[in-house]
């Protein structure tokens, strides 16, 4: 909402700079997103002057060369290239110095060798119109040569631009902020422009209005004009609409837009002779009617949309744009205004749904009163009357009729004062509350308060009154800050959300960088990780409005993410860095929401081994007790990957990336100490810490030594480690605390197709220090079993 | 014979501390103690003395023997000291050379660091944390927050539809419902998380991160919400900060207020150059974040939950984690958090 300043104080003089204004608007609820100036500056290089005389330019056909009078006894020459310029005009000039709207400096100039000292002016080079064909000849009466011409045109002013948040559609014109500048400053509010009605009620307007859809239009109205002379709009008009941002067209559409500038109501003038049958009828749309609106495109309706009909069909779509059909012509004499009130919801549907926005439209889906339609239509018939020649045909049409009654709302002193943690006196509130057109009749402990019909959909409840009573009071500086009781709140985290920390921490502290991917991606990005139909991360969540093909459905794994970071670094020379994310991942169900998960992913330069490393210290870090068994994944290297348990869950996989995967993102890794590759792990962190037993309970370790024993066990090559492990430990009993592999060793020195391993055994007893004794028969029988159920043999 | 051992305590003692390095103190050590040396052998040849010297005698080369061998202990310590110094000094390093095996240094996102940094200062304000889903229903999102249904958020232009019914959130909001449903008054919860709008530009990525606060208490008021934002501000950017309330609108709050933090790069507004602040564009006040009041409204879908809109009340309040981001450390466009690139993340973190 553009607010010319010049215009503003027509209805409400603060009295005060721009910028303090500006600033008291934003401290009591008004924001201004900015203050621009609108026009020429430099006020004193703009003058009137008389055109004495005039006599073509030597050397171009469409120039004139000018003496000019610009003050008493004072001449001066300037070229002009307007073809109507004439001996005898009073003109407005500007002179060397000044500065144009488009913040150029005019300065003396030749002009095809002829010196020219200043411009006469057309009305474009003072913004008051886009008009550039004719210099402006001002009337002669009064003005005198030298005199300024800010007084005479209305070339200057500051613009607040105003944000006009969507409960208040009342300040979507100029008298309503006016209204908020007196509530803001107390500066005296003039009278509203729809106070005097030179037009009547009773009469017989020549056209007939039938409102078959009551509930999406609570009040239509309409007056009708005769001898109306269409033509452009006086200087002063347009100079306001071109401040607030509109293009003046004709006096009679000019009419509508000021109106609806003025009052924030949008009004709609018909051609009375192009409305067939002289009738309109307001309906819902047939399913597939279609329309051609003032844009000259075609639209095609549905029983939602609420339309206004002649005989000959569609003319408008109610509230969001007018047809072509009716509209003013240059030839039109008669004009019916039509002002409507249209129910807010089904306007904003239907601008949803053609994708059509107008300035109607912005309005009306914010919801107007009905009263407002007969403010517009007498200020409307006002300037119709004044600017347009034409004569009012006594009457008006009114279907619906004004709005509900006005709705009176308690606002409780206690409840003031305990919602916002500062006393404000009744008699304060009072005063702010009337200031913005509000009654207040006083009771013991509270206000009753009557609400004017501009704010009856934003204020029904004592909390709205309170907002209101809070803004002008003043939430900044006489607001005291202190701080809630908090009665029994402690803030800590959870233990997920600590071990969700301290596994990230983990991973950068071993010198992983955190990335933080889209939740976005391509569809076409399943493809590049291999997965196959009916891959369960294949069930995406498909957003039905993405902003590109790129961002169309939501990632269901990191890996995505992870290779897009680490190829961004990889092409920009740094290689492959290592890297994690934590975040978020999304598989559609069969329920209303999807299944989102809390994930943790890493890719790091190298293989299965350098992703798993990374991966045991978080979950040793979280004590998370996890297993690994080699399985595939479509996107890992077959025989080097391997999923996660966490006892009967499978939490998530690890591996070596397999090369059509990373060179689908144009990822070469590096070739250097580690195996050339690039390896990644991702696990589902909510499953991993689901149930996990976050106080540890103190175990006695320290009480009785544990004694160390190695072995060297040569087995079948293709056996998992696992399950040597698995064997082991039955074998161990309860005097086996650990049995870790430390060294693999395949080689010269045992048959081929075995390998061997290392084995650390460490044994404990809670209540004794062992010996050899106690451990020799165990590590028999260890080594036994591993014999008889895997075919180990002990090396060396 | 006392003299004689006199005598050769003397010059012991004399060789001992003029003795130089440890392979000298040694040979002493045979010379005057060692099975052939003469004090020995004295010591030695006692029993073959009159009964009336053995004991003074035996006392003193006993005394003079002890003596000595605590002496040559006392000298090859300090010698094996100097001698190890010297040793230690001829194996100096350059010790301008990197550690080795050098540790890397990884590096949280800063978008995680700032999300942890606000989380912390609201911990120690006696909030919890509470973490709800990214897509989300259009009843938690928009409905049960008050949003007419003409509210241009809802539209498809602004925001992403998964269904007629389900967005991807677009604020953090739709978590103090669910908070609420979840746990009775009194509540004071954070909620950071994030969330997704249709709008791409240098200001504006389609998923951004934020931060929602709820207290809800019977006597929470404004003034407490302008005490706890106040705190914030000045844990996060400094203990000097101010803090503004502008009156604003939002669907659910009631009264709203924007809220400005007084300008922590400037002076005035302008830098000590002379040119305009960049940051506050020489207004002296920086927007972070909107809040307000709890709209009675919201608590009328949590009403059977312990929230009767006539008995508690509270306050709500959203923040952008890259705008605070941006703003702390200087960082000029957006879309740098989600380029990650390593030129980027290690700086922060």
């Amino acid at each position: 909402m553009r607010a010319p300043l010049e215009w503003l104080a027509e209805h409400c003089d603060a009295g005060l700079d721009p910028g303090e204004l500006a600033t008291r608007l934003a401290m009591t609820g008004t924001e201004v997103d900015r203050i621009h100036h609108h026009g020429v500056a430099n006020l004193d290089a703009f003058v009137v002057g008389r055109v004495l005389s005039t006599e073509p330019h030597p050397d171009a056909d469409r120039l004139t060369v000018c003496r000019v009078l610009i003050a008493e006894g004072a001449e001066t020459q300037i070229v002009c290239g307007a073809p109507n310029v004439a001996a005898g005009q009073t003109v407005a000039i500007a002179r060397p110095g000044a500065i144009m709207p488009d913040g150029t400096k005019l300065k003396k100039a030749k002009l095809r060798g002829v010196s020219s000292d200043g411009m006469i002016l057309a009305e474009d080079e003072l913004a008051i119109s886009s008009d550039h064909d004719e210099t402006i000849v001002l009337p002669e009466d009064g003005l005198v040569p030298g005199q300024a011409l800010v007084g005479v045109l209305p070339i200057s002013t500051e613009v607040l631009e105003l944000e006009i948040t969507p409960n208040r559609p009342d300040c979507l014109g100029i008298y309503g902020v006016a209204r908020e500048v007196h509530a803001a400053t107390g500066a005296p509010l003039a009278a509203p422009p729809w106070d005097e009605d030179p037009g009547s009620l009773a009469g017989d307007v020549p056209a007939q209005v039938a409102v078959e859809a009551a509930d999406l239009c609570p009040r239509f109205t309409a007056r009708a004009f005769e001898d109306v002379t269409i033509g452009p709009s006086p200087m002063w008009l347009k100079a306001r609409l071109v401040a607030a941002g509109q293009r003046p067209i004709s006096n009679v559409v000019d009419i509508t837009n000021y109106t609806m500038l003025l009052t924030g109501q949008p009004l709609h003038a018909f051609d009375l002779d192009r409305i067939a049958g002289g009738r309109l009828v307001v309906r819902r749309a047939g399913a597939g009617e279609q329309v051609v609106t003032l844009d000259g495109q075609t639209r095609t309706l549905d029983s939602d949309v609420c339309l206004i009909a002649d005989d000959d069909g569609p003319t408008s779509i109610a509230g969001v744009m007018g047809g072509l059909r009716s509209e003013v012509q240059p030839d039109t004499t008669r004009v019916l205004m039509e002002v409507a009130c249209w129910d807010g919801p089904n306007i904003h549907a239907t601008s949803q749904k053609l994708g059509l926005r107008s300035e109607a439209s912005g309005r009306f889906e914010k919801g107007l009163s009905p009263e407002q339609a007969m403010e517009a239509q007498i200020v409307a018939t006002t300037l119709m009357l004044e600017l347009t020649g034409a004569r009012l045909v006594p009457g008006t049409i009114d279907v619906g009729g004004p709005g509900p009654q006005a709705r009176v709302v308690g606002l409780r002193d206690a409840r003031v004062n305990g919602l916002l943690g500062v006393e404000i006196d009744r008699a304060e509130s009072a005063q702010h509350l009337t200031r913005l057109g509000f009654e207040v009749a006083e009771r013991d402990d509270r206000l009753d308060v009557t609400v004017p019909h501009w704010r009856r959909n934003d204020v029904t409840r004592e909390a709205d009154l309170i907002e209101e009573v809070a803004r002008l009071h003043g939430v900044n500086d006489r607001l005291p800050s202190t701080l809630p009781s908090r009665r029994g709140a402690a803030g800590i985290l959870t233990a997920a959300q600590r071990a969700r920390r301290r596994a990230e921490d983990v991973l950068a502290g071993r010198g992983l960088h955190e990335i933080v991917g889209w939740s976005f991606e391509a569809p076409e990005l399943d493809d590049r990780l291999r997965l196959p139909a009916g891959d369960p991360r294949r069930r995406h969540v498909v957003i039905e409005n993405p902003m590109s093909a790129d961002q169309a459905v939501l990632r269901t794994t990191l890996l995505g993410s992870l290779l897009q970071a680490a190829a961004h670094n990889a092409a920009r020379g740094q290689g492959v860095p290592g890297i994690f994310e934590s975040g978020a991942v999304y598989v559609a169900t069969q329920e209303q929401l999807p299944h989102e998960h809390r994930a943790l992913g890493a890719l790091v330069p190298g293989d299965v081994f350098a992703a798993k490393g990374y991966l045991e210290a978080l979950l040793r870090a979280l004590r998370i007790d996890a297993a690994f068994s080699a399985s595939p994944q479509p996107f890992l290297h077959p025989g080097r990957s391997a999923e996660v348990r966490v006892g009967e869950s499978i939490i998530g996989w690890v591996g070596d990336v397999h090369p059509l995967v990373y060179r689908a993102w144009d990822i070469e890794p590096a070739r250097g100490v580690q195996a050339a590759g690039i390896a990644a792990f991702e696990i589902d962190l909510d499953l991993a810490l689901d149930g996990l037993d976050t106080i540890p309970r103190y175990v006695d370790l320290t009480s009785y030594p544990e004694l160390r024993e190695d072995i060297a066990i040569v087995v079948d090559a293709a056996l998992p480690a696992a399950t040597v492990l698995e064997t082991v430990r039955a074998a161990g009993g309860k005097l086996l605390a650990r049995a870790e592999v430390f060294d693999v060793y395949r080689g010269e020195q045992i048959a081929a197709g075995r390998t061997s391993l290392a084995i650390a055994l460490t044994f404990r007893a809670k209540d004794r220090t062992l010996t050899d004794a106690d451990v020799a028969p165990i590590r028999e029988k260890i080594v036994a079993r591993l014999a008889k159920d895997l075919g180990g043999e002990l090396r060396g | 014979m006392i003299d004689r051992i006199a005598e050769l305590r003397a010059e012991a003692e004399a060789a001992i501390a003029g003795a130089s390095h440890s392979a000298e103190l040694e040979d002493l050590r045979v010379r005057f103690l060692g099975r052939k040396a003469e004090l020995p052998n004295l010591l030695r040849g006692v029993g073959q003395m009159a009964p009336e010297q053995r004991g003074p005698t035996g006392k003193a080369a006993n005394q003079a023997r002890q003596g000595l061998e605590a002496l040559i202990a006392e000298r090859a310590g300090q010698l094996a000291a100097g001698e190890l110094e010297s040793k230690l000094v001829t194996d100096a390093v350059d010790v301008t050379l990197p550690g080795d095996p050098s540790q890397p240094v990884g590096r949280l996102h800063l978008l995680t660091a700032t999300r942890r940094e606000i989380e912390d200062v609201f911990h120690g304000l006696g909030f919890k944390i509470a973490e709800g889903p990214e897509v989300e229903t259009v009843f938690y999102n928009f409905d049960a927050l008050n949003h007419a249904p003409t509210h241009p958020a809802r539209g498809r232009l602004d925001t992403f539809y998964t269904a007629e019914d389900v967005v991807l959130r677009t604020h953090t909001s739709p978590m103090q419902v669910r908070a609420m449903q979840a746990e009775p008054p009194p509540l004071y919860v954070i909620v950071p998380g994030r969330v997704y709008r249709r709008d791409s530009d240098a200001t504006h990525t389609p998923q951004f991160h934020q931060i929602e606060g709820l207290a809800v208490d019977e006597d929470i008021t404004l003034a407490d919400l302008k005490g706890t934002l106040l705190a914030f501000a000045r844990a996060i950017f400094g203990p000097d900060r101010e803090v503004r309330l502008r009156p604003h609108f939002f669907p659910f709050t009631e009264p709203s207020v924007e809220v400005d933090v007084s300008c922590f790069h400037c002076t005035g507004g302008y830098l000590r150059g002379g040119a305009r602040c960049p940051v506050c564009k020489g207004t002296q006040w920086v927007e972070i974040l909107g809040s307000g009041m709890v709209d009675p409204n919201v608590f009328g879908y949590v009403a059977e939950h312990g929230y009767d809109p006539e008995r508690v009340q509270g306050f709500a309040f959203g923040m952008g984690v890259e705008r605070i981001a941006m703003l702390k450390h200087a960082v000029p466009d957006l879309r740098l958090f989600y380029d990650n690139d390593l030129r980027f993340l290690e700086q922060f973190g």
